[in-house]
């Protein structure tokens, strides 16, 4: 089992260092110009140079990506080129926003898929038909679809649930709670439909396998037989498609940030991104990519410790 | 080993794919309504932005101030946007953006990873290793952070971030194929077709690609709707092309004017859900024509076919109840069925069959006889979709067949015990061989978790394992098959039971494992003085442990007798064949002892006395 | 060379047997980091005469499938030779592998899976005919024929094998192993799928197919009675080696080694009175080996594995 750890763990590493190579080089090899858009289309071309030495953007792009790498092993992600603030304390400030959808939004997709797909494959008839049709639907409509209905309907129209703006855990549990409900919904919907279909699935398989007949055939009760038996049977399936689904979550925040008006990683994404904020870009992409490897390993530990043939013999 | 029973159930998905090619899919395809409501209304949608110039003579790009959020008129059927460009023509030409845009996705998607994939799968070694850890990385990361990157990067070129996406799809499509390949790899055709002298490409031609077609045209159609999703999100951040009309830039321009216009959203909304629902739906469809049976949905429900079965139970009296007096089990009349597209298969037809305290049954016939289907009836483990009906089914007294789920439960494991045929398939993978044999147990006698386990093992220990300890907290694939049975028999003699059935319990098993399994079964059977019926197909076994024996043939009962009788003289022509199939008492072969036979030349002695019917 | 040894002196005697393998050995690699690769096959060595049918006999885990694997180039060769016809095939490229197909056949286990679902009875036996450069008309008589040879009607060539009953699918088997008159057959357990009935016909098949052409067969089965009814001469493994070899009448009625007496005695007889002796034989022999503390004790050691 450490051995599984570490070895992931390193995997995650290479991961996060490939994504971060990459995008730097992509960032600093191709042809845009973030100097002339800093000091803007009036500066001189002294200006411009001296703007670019103080970035160290006069420097070979080998010894920049050294730098950045030094000093973000260190936990020094740098600054913003636009604004100058700290890409680290930026970060620490809107992180709590994404996690808070993200993780919420994972957490509805788990219960939510479950609670369907279970019911799905052992009543089936209509109820399962509804589940289908539910999934393909979730497949089809972009989360910023949902979240731009749910907005305007609950939010503006109705005015249940707050449509814009997020309050921290530490003002009030209830705002919070309030602020991100909407958000992690409409956040959650694709990833509910391609789990509950893949739940569905795996019940439907277990139930059908001779050990079930088996048990069955102990007079076992039939709750026994679906929760603590097939359940678990089929969760290691629906675990693999819900850990893929997750990085589809951290994807999706940063639409979904952008129509609640949420300051999270996301919404600072897009607007670095357009601007070619090297540094920021660097800063949002790490936390990202090491975000999906870390719910990964969570999930691949559960899925070992469901899954009695990976972790014993 | 599989029982010739195999035959009912269906293979895997890539056979059955391969098996009905592609021009009966499309049939198939046609026929299911939501398909052809995707296709039409895809072929719509499409026409619609091919068509666009002659749908509307408004050019997406130009807004006029004073066309500002316009209501619909003539000049503006679907009203202006927010900087007063037209509605419509932004739709139509919108599509342009969003199907190209997807299928451009789709088409890189497809042309990395089908290769990738048959060549990772076919050869693997090297390859394997370095693209799958490939394709793990890109899957890993979230596609829109890299393509916000990538935009940032070479500038807000709708087409090259398609592009890039596909590039973040193919592993989807690699992993498929790999899988799909490494599965038919396995089929002994394709190791028939290397002993034929094919060349490894044409074994790819002929043999896998076939098999690959189908799941990627499924997968590409649910691409397709991931792309434009994709595609329409970024345009909605703002990151795309300024000057091209999209679903996407629609959207974020109504999301602009959310407050005083929200109905903005409605045409670019409809159209995206539209679009995407339809590919979706349309994956969903052909992967329904692909399994054929559609076994999604369309399967009556098993509630139903128990209601219909207790109706028809009529309370027919029986003739001669005084052959059944000491009996343990009487079943008569039993029908078995199963709904088909070709209507109702009847398995079994009218069994009837007694079990005696403290006497064993065996249950013969050959594959399709019905004997396992009987079995399983008396059990009350038939799948749901089966249709059952008995005139009797009696167990020391009570009758089964009104029992509900929660009294049949009280005779299932406690009184009524269920040995299976595949050891290694009938236990729980994901629990301790402890746990599964306790819990019926605590269940059953109410004993304590304590009293439970020393029970258990004991029992263990009964059966012939020399470590029960260790077995018991041993998980499923750590024991071999021969031990897994001891278990499985262990688990249906713990509560005591009157009655055992016994599903063709040795045919998995090596024959020297085979006898000692069944040397255990006897003594089981004869120290509690339990009655058994035994299914089997072997009558070597049926010579071995049983009192009567009851020969089934398509679904009904041929003939019933004593053992001693049944062998010595067999009274149904479908008994003797069955007996003169047997190979036991053949003439062994001689040795070879001439030279290559040639064709004249009849050294060889076949053996048999007499030919089967 | 046990299959010419007995025979009265003839004309032409034959240099070598038709297949010999030669202390063959075969090696799967581990799943763990550095363990010693898995050993299927500890040196085996048969010899097959032309025209002959060698039964190999043994339980599960015992190599006899590798051992026809390896004779037909689909297993890993690490040391040892196989040879057919006097030359070395054994570590062949794959191209003169290739060349060998004609000569050298199959006919699996499982006749639903060693046939192509997509694929119609007429291309499954086509297929080999068309590879070796038959051209289609003649192709298409030679399919005609086959189906004639293995009793099946003319017409099967156009369905599917999904249209067939499981006999009627080895049929097709053996009608692809046949189309381009091999020389040897491996047959893998292909009766063993099949019911009572139909495994007697199918048997019946092998062995007329056998008068007639002169085919040789390596027959891998666990089942003794259909070793003796289909074999001139047995061999029995166990654990990757070969423990007893003979004429197949003794094998399988007087056996020499003490594991295929317990083989045979295992093997439950279709009568009442007969297998109520075999099993009290069978009880003697395990104590009278238990009691022998010199051998190694069979009785609880040999629970492990169910057939393949």
């Amino acid at each position: 089992m450490i051995v599984f750890l570490v070895r992931r763990i390193a995997a995650g590493l290479v991961l996060v260092l490939v994504i971060a190579t990459t995008t730097f080089a992509l960032m600093g090899l191709t042809g845009s110009d973030p100097v002339r858009q800093i000091v803007g289309q009036t500066a001189t071309q002294q200006q411009v140079s001296a703007k670019s030495a103080e970035l160290g953007l006069d420097q070979p792009f080998v010894v920049r990506y050294g730098h950045w790498l030094a000093d973000a092993v260190h936990g020094n992600l740098g600054s913003s080129w636009f604004s100058g603030e700290s890409v680290t304390s930026s970060l620490e400030n809107k992180l709590p926003v994404t996690l808070s959808i993200v993780l919420a939004a994972l957490l509805v997709s788990a219960v939510l898929s479950t609670v369907l797909g279970v019911a799905a494959a052992v009543r089936r008839g209509a109820l399962d038909q509804v589940v289908q049709l539910l999934a393909v639907l979730g497949f089809a409509v972009p989360s910023f679809l949902v979240a731009l209905v749910f907005a305007v309907v609950i939010g503006v129209d109705l005015g249940w649930l707050p449509a814009t703006g997020y309050v921290p855990l530490a003002d009030s549990a209830g705002g919070w709670l309030k602020s991100i409900t909407l958000p992690a919904l409409s956040l959650s919907v694709g990833a509910i439909a391609a789990t509950a279909q893949q739940v569905r699935g795996s019940m439907v398989d277990v139930l059908r396998a001779d050990y079930v007949r088996t048990l069955r055939s102990r007079g076992i009760s039939e709750r026994s037989l679906l929760f603590r038996h097939a359940l678990r049977n089929a969760a290691p399936a629906a675990l693999t498609v819900l850990a893929l689904q997750f990085i589809g979550l951290v994807g999706g925040a940063v639409v979904v940030e952008k129509v609640f008006g949420l300051n999270g990683i996301g919404s600072q994404a897009t607007s670095a991104g357009s601007q070619g904020d090297t540094p920021v870009v660097m800063g949002v992409v790490v936390v990202m990519v090491a975000l999906v490897v870390v719910v990964n390993i969570l999930m691949d530990l559960a899925y070992g410790w469901l899954n009695p043939k990976v972790r014993v013999g | 080993m599989k029982l010739p029973q195999s035959e009912e159930t269906t293979g895997a998905v890539a056979t059955d794919v391969a098996a009905h090619g592609r021009a009966g899919l499309l049939r198939r395809l046609l026929r299911n309504p939501v398909a052809v409501t995707c296709l039409v209304l895809l072929a719509l949608i499409s026409l619609a932005s091919l068509f666009a110039p002659l749908l509307t003579s408004q050019d997406p790009a130009h807004s006029s101030l004073t066309d500002s959020l316009a209501p619909i008129s003539g000049k503006h059927p679907l009203g202006g946007d927010g900087v007063g460009r037209d509605v419509l023509a932004r739709l139509l030409y919108g599509g342009r953006t969003s199907l190209l845009g997807a299928l451009l996705a789709v088409a890189v998607a497809v042309v990395i990873g089908v290769p990738a994939g048959l060549v990772a799968g076919y050869y693997r070694k090297w390859f394997d290793a370095v693209s799958s850890w490939v394709s793990n990385l890109l899957m890993a990361v979230p596609a829109i952070i890299v393509l916000l990157v990538v935009m940032s990067a070479v500038g807000q070129n709708t087409y090259i971030a398609m592009a890039v996406f596909g590039l973040l799809m193919s592993p989807g499509v690699f992993r498929l194929i790999r899988a799909s390949v490494i599965s038919v790899r396995e089929e002994l055709y394709v190791d028939a077709a290397r002993v034929s002298g094919l060349t490894d490409s044409r074994i790819i031609r002929r043999h896998i690609l076939p098999v690959v077609q189908a799941p990627t045209i499924i997968q590409a159609s649910q691409m397709l709707g991931l792309g434009i999703v994709i595609q329409s999100g970024l345009e909605f951040l703002g990151l795309g092309s300024a000057t091209q009309a999209s679903w996407g830039a629609m959207l974020n321009d109504a999301f602009a004017n959310i407050y005083t216009k929200p109905e903005l959203m409605v045409w670019p909304g409809l159209a995206l859900a539209v679009t995407v629902a339809a590919f979706g739906l349309l994956g969903n469809a052909l992967r329904d024509a692909l399994d054929g049976s559609a076994a999604n949905g369309r399967k009556p429900r098993g509630t139903a076919g128990r209601k219909q079965a207790a109706a028809k139970k009529t309370p027919t009296v029986v003739l001669d109840a005084g052959d059944t007096d000491d009996a343990l089990l009487v079943l008569e009349g039993l029908t078995v069925s199963y709904p088909t597209a070709q209507g109702e298969k009847t398995v079994v037809d009218g069994v009837s069959l007694t079990v005696r305290r403290g006497e064993v049954l065996g249950l013969v016939g050959e594959s399709g006889s019905g004997k396992s289907q009987t079995a399983f009836a008396v059990l009350g483990l038939l799948p749901r979709e089966a249709q059952v009906a008995t005139t009797r089914l009696v167990f020391d007294g009570t009758e089964l067949g009104r029992l509900g789920r929660a009294e049949m439960n009280r005779y299932r494991g406690h009184r009524i015990a269920y040995v299976p045929q595949e050891p290694m398939s009938n236990l729980d993978p994901s629990f301790r061989i402890g746990a599964q044999l306790v819990e019926p147990v605590r269940r059953h006698l109410g004993l304590s978790a304590a009293e439970a386990k020393a029970k258990t093992l004991g029992l263990l220990e009964r059966v012939g394992i020399s470590d029960p300890e260790r077995v018991f907290r041993s998980y499923p694939h750590q024991i071999s098959g021969g031990m897994a049975q001891r278990v499985l028999i262990a688990g249906a003699v713990s509560c005591e039971p009157d009655l055992l059935i016994a599903d063709e319990p040795t045919t998995a098993l090596d024959v020297t494992v085979q006898a000692e399994v069944l040397d255990l079964m006897r003594s089981l059977q004869r120290e509690r003085n339990m009655g058994m019926i035994l299914v089997t197909h072997d009558f070597g076994v049926v010579a071995d442990i049983c009192d009567r024996v009851t020969v089934m043939q398509t679904g009904a009962v041929v003939e019933s007798a004593p053992v001693g009788q049944l062998f010595a003289d067999p009274q149904h022509p479908y008994t003797r064949m069955l007996l003169s199939s047997t190979l036991e008492d053949a003439e062994p072969r001689s040795a070879l002892s001439g030279t290559v036979p040639v064709s004249t030349a009849g050294i060889t002695n076949t053996g048999r006395q007499e030919g089967p019917a | 060379m046990t299959g010419t040894m007995n025979g009265t002196p003839r004309k032409e005697l034959p240099a070598e047997p038709l297949l010999v393998a030669d202390d063959l050995v075969v090696e799967y690699p581990s799943k763990g980091w550095r363990k010693p690769p898995f050993r299927v096959l500890k040196g085996v060595s048969i010899t097959i005469a032309a025209g002959e049918t060698l039964g190999l006999v043994g339980e599960s885990g015992s190599g006899k499938t590798t051992l026809g694997r390896a004779v037909l180039g689909l297993a890993p060769i690490t040391s040892g030779t196989v040879r057919y016809d006097g030359k070395v095939i054994s570590g062949l490229g794959a191209k003169e592998r290739r060349a060998l197909s004609s000569d050298i056949q199959v006919v699996f286990q499982d006749p639903y899976t060693s046939l192509n679902p997509a694929m119609t009875v007429n291309d499954i036996l086509s297929e080999p005919l068309r590879v070796a450069g038959t051209p289609r008309a003649e192709a298409e008589k030679r399919v005609r024929d086959l189906l004639d040879q293995v009793r099946l009607p003319a017409d099967a060539g156009e369905r599917l094998p999904r249209e067939f009953s499981g006999g009627q699918r080895q049929r097709i088997a053996i009608a692809r192993a046949l189309s381009r008159d091999p020389r040897v057959i491996v047959c893998d357990e292909p009766v063993s799928a099949l019911d009572l009935s139909t495994q007697a016909r199918v048997l019946d098949l092998f062995v007329e197919i056998q008068e007639r052409t002169g085919v040789a067969y390596l027959f891998v089965t666990h089942d003794l009675s259909v070793v003796r009814h289909i074999s001139h001469r047995v061999a029995v493994m166990q654990g990757g080696e070969i423990i007893e070899t003979g004429d197949a009448a003794t094998v399988t009625t007087v056996p020499q080694h003490p594991y295929t007496q317990r083989l045979l005695l295992a093997a439950p007889v279709p009568d009442p009175q007969r297998q109520a002796e075999r099993r009290a034989e069978r009880r003697r022999l395990a104590a009278a080996l238990a009691a022998d503390t010199s051998t190694e004790v069979p009785t609880n050691a040999s629970m492990s594995g169910d057939r393949a």
